[in-house]
């Protein structure tokens, strides 16, 4: 639901800006600060809520159907490799705490280098395999599933 | 102009959209490619860009070959029977093959895939889906694709591909501009690989005001796969089938998890269940081979997405709306109900602010669902997007051209939306068609099918003049009026899309009309649009950032023109619960047992339609 930023924890740093997908976070230039220029292209996504180092972005559900009165917080950290989210419901009664992984090792360092890694020769490029394959698709010394290996064949018309 | 121009050249893989086909791409282009030049140029930020910028709680296509759960000819048949038959099956065979392997990298790079206790397999949502802690899938597939990539040029909007001045037919890169900087960015390339996004927003929304963004596929999912593409002339098929979703009412929350592994149901307002009561009907329109509800209920085979949408809409129809969820049942097990809350935080936000603004808790009340607008995409249950080649070793003669995923033009390569009669491919499969174009386009280029590409200088600054005249067009007229947005000599953005989106709901079947369209009401809503491309000549752009709405609106436009095509051209109701035909309301498998195909000429504009045949996976006996 539609982004808005407070007025007093925003420093116009920028970072929603450089991250929304829907290229709507802009600094006003009178006050130096980020704010939603296109509500109606906001998708909720929250990357910018995410993003904001100081929790200055908070969301407000749609005005078309969504009443006032509710929160839903969140806090990432790459580092932990965690997502902490907070639900508070209008009434109340709800006051949820939620906690998730958002990676099980420490961030960006398992991603290999492919250029670095040893070049495919000719025959892997002449055959159907990918990168890793077939080892990472099987576990056996089985090879990728052709339609020969799984006696099939292609057919024109209705297959019934 | 005050806008610099600058040059990016010699590349060899560009990719254009960096969602999860585009990341696919770019990462495995370096193990095929090591001296090539692999530059991406992405409208938003990799890091969250494309339908994953927010998160997902599970990766929907996964075999579980190692495991011994499933063949990728099992996913073939679930995908050609969810589709009603209309799968380019040797595409669907090729993804489902690799897409294990693109899995468990994920798993290696970071990706928190969840482990079933006892078993030691991953989690399984339903037979197709395992579920995940996916907050940060984007950020970390974004990681891998900039570790392979020479080049990331992030917020380039590209507005259309460059065409080879030598050779016809063959495709010499891309243009965009910046849309902080305003610059106007070519690149030169060898190949393309398209990797952009399918269409959200060019039906009608169900959410009006503010909550126009609230819609179920990205909002910034403009159609650029199509627009780029069909513009350049290449072939596309299936554009008629847009999918139509059963979701959680105004927040559109998923409701995959909901049904598979939180075993809610829906009903009725009475508390009836209603979905069986409409199959007999069912089954006169479509025929006992695509829904055998006898055969169903001993085989357990899922009814197809388009016909549970059939169900659940003459249900309203009939007067017993709403539909719920029923959540109440599971939710008391507090382990189901924080899974249920996760899978929203984790895809979906705004479906729990929803919840928590109008205090719906489904412990104690059952949500309403709805049927959305709908929507033009190539990679959930549904299957638009360009006409490509397949693999050499699964395709017959009329689905392969020599190079896995290229598209009718030369060196142009689609993943993801993209790819055309490839449904059911998600995160990890459109990942993984990425990987299959980026080793076929490296072998294009080795194959020396690149050589002797020459963009005229003519053609980059026609493109250029193009690009930024609704800034112009704006420059020029604005002032002829004293204040505000009316003005007789061009129209908005906004108010284009706003027009937009009225003619493809009133004629092209959107929720206004329930879904119902006809012939006579497509060659109306055809002429409309042609007199709205005229105008779209005459689109303003205040600045920089209206213009980035000013081109996706014409992407828009161009897959709005093809679904319409496309529409038309199909005289059957194969998809109900997606859209009907009015004067053509049953299944036609004699006539329209085929795949179809259409190409818009890159000169005339002129659309020309054609019948490809169906080929399916049998037994080889």
């Amino acid at each position: 639901m539609p982004t808005f930023v407070y007025m007093t924890r925003c420093d116009g740093c920028g970072q929603c800006v450089d991250i929304c997908p829907s290229d709507i976070m802009h600094i006003d230039k009178t006050l130096r600060r980020a704010y939603n220029i296109e509500p109606n292209m906001c998708w909720e996504c929250y990357s910018c809520v995410k993003a904001c180092p100081h929790h200055a972005i908070d969301v407000r559900g749609y005005a078309d159907f969504a009443p006032l009165g509710h929160s839903v917080r969140v806090h990432r950290d790459e580092e932990k490799g965690t997502i902490a989210w907070r639900i508070k419901f209008r009434n109340g009664k709800k006051d949820m705490d939620l906690l998730a992984p958002i990676t099980t090792k420490p961030w960006g360092t398992c991603i290999p280098q492919l250029s670095e890694v040893a070049a495919p020769s000719n025959e892997m490029r002449d055959s159907e395999l990918l990168y890793n394959e077939p080892k990472y698709v099987r576990m056996d010394e089985g090879g990728l599933h052709t339609l020969k290996s799984n006696g099939l064949k292609l057919k024109a018309g209705v297959y019934y | 102009m005050a806008y610099k121009t600058i040059i990016e050249d010699d590349i060899d893989i560009l990719v254009a959209g960096a969602g999860l086909g585009g990341t696919g791409a770019a990462f495995e282009a370096r193990y095929w490619g090591k001296d090539k030049k692999i530059v991406i140029a992405e409208k938003a930020n990799i890091d969250r860009s494309g339908a994953v910028a927010q998160g997902l709680y599970a990766i929907n296509c996964y075999m579980g070959t190692r495991f011994g759960e499933n063949n990728p000819e099992d996913h073939v048949r679930y995908a050609r029977m969810d589709l009603m038959g209309m799968v380019r099956e040797d595409l669907a065979f090729d993804m489902a093959r690799h897409v294990d392997s693109a899995v468990h990298q994920f798993e290696e790079w970071g990706l928190p895939l969840m482990r079933n206790p006892k078993t030691g397999t991953y989690m399984r949502e339903g037979r197709w889906q395992i579920m995940i802690h996916g907050e940060s899938y984007k950020p970390i597939v974004a990681e891998a694709a900039k570790k392979s990539a020479d080049k990331v040029f992030n917020r380039i909007c590209v507005t259309h591909l460059l065409m080879d001045d030598a050779k016809a037919n063959r495709v010499a890169g891309a243009v965009g501009f910046n849309v902080r900087t305003g610059n106007y960015h070519v690149f030169k390339s060898k190949t393309v690989i398209c990797g952009a996004g399918g269409a959200s927003n060019i039906f009608k929304p169900r959410s009006v005001g503010e909550g126009a963004g609230r819609v179920w596929y990205a909002p910034w999912s403009s159609g650029s796969a199509y627009g780029l593409m069909i513009e350049a002339g290449a072939k596309m098929t299936q554009m008629e089938n847009r999918i139509v979703l059963a979701r959680f009412k105004d927040g559109y929350g998923p409701v995959g998890a909901y049904f598979l592994h939180l075993k809610t149901y829906t009903q009725n307002c009475l508390g009836e269940e209603y979905e069986s009561k409409w199959f007999p009907a069912l089954t006169e329109m479509v025929g006992k081979e695509y829904l055998d509800t006898e055969g169903q209920h001993l085989s357990h085979k899922p009814i197809p997405t388009c016909l549970r949408n059939h169900a659940f809409i003459s249900e309203v129809n009939a007067g017993r709306g709403p539909i719920h969820m029923v959540t109440m049942e599971a939710f008391q097990d507090p382990h189901l109900e924080e899974i249920g809350w996760h899978n929203f935080l984790g895809m979906t936000v705004g479906q729990a602010v929803l919840w928590a603004a109008t205090d719906v808790d489904p412990k104690y009340e059952n949500p309403e669902l709805t049927t959305s607008e709908p929507y033009v995409m190539g990679s959930h249950a549904t299957g638009c997007g360009a006409w490509c080649s397949g693999p050499e070793d699964v395709s017959p003669e009329e689905y392969f051209w020599g190079y896995n995923r290229m598209t009718t033009v030369e060196g142009l390569f689609g993943a993801g939306d993209a790819v055309g009669g490839t449904p059911h491919a998600f995160s990890s499969g459109s990942f993984t068609e990425g990987r299959l174009a980026a080793k076929a386009a490296c072998k294009y280029i080795d194959d020396g099918k690149a050589e002797g590409i020459r963009v005229s200088e003519e053609q980059i600054s026609n493109l250029k003049d193009k690009i930024y005249k609704p800034l112009e067009t704006y420059k020029v007229y604005s002032n002829e009026v004293v204040a505000g947005t009316v003005n007789p000599n061009f129209i908005n953005p906004r108010q284009g899309l706003d027009r937009l989106q009225k003619m493809m709901d009133e004629y092209c079947g959107g929720f206004g009309v329930n879904y119902m369209t006809n012939e006579k009401l497509l060659q109306i809503g055809l002429k409309k649009m042609k007199t709205f491309g005229e105008d779209l000549e005459m689109i303003a752009a205040s600045d920089i950032h209206e213009l980035l709405r000013a081109w996706e609106l014409k992407h828009r436009y161009l897959t709005s023109e093809s679904v319409f095509q496309h529409t038309l051209f199909r005289k059957e109701t194969r998809w109900p619960g997606y859209y009907y035909r009015g004067d053509a309301m049953k299944l036609d498998d004699e006539n329209w047992h085929v795949l179809t195909v259409s190409h818009r000429d890159r000169n005339t504009g002129e659309y020309t339609m054609e019948k490809a045949p169906l080929y399916h996976l049998v037994g080889d006996e």
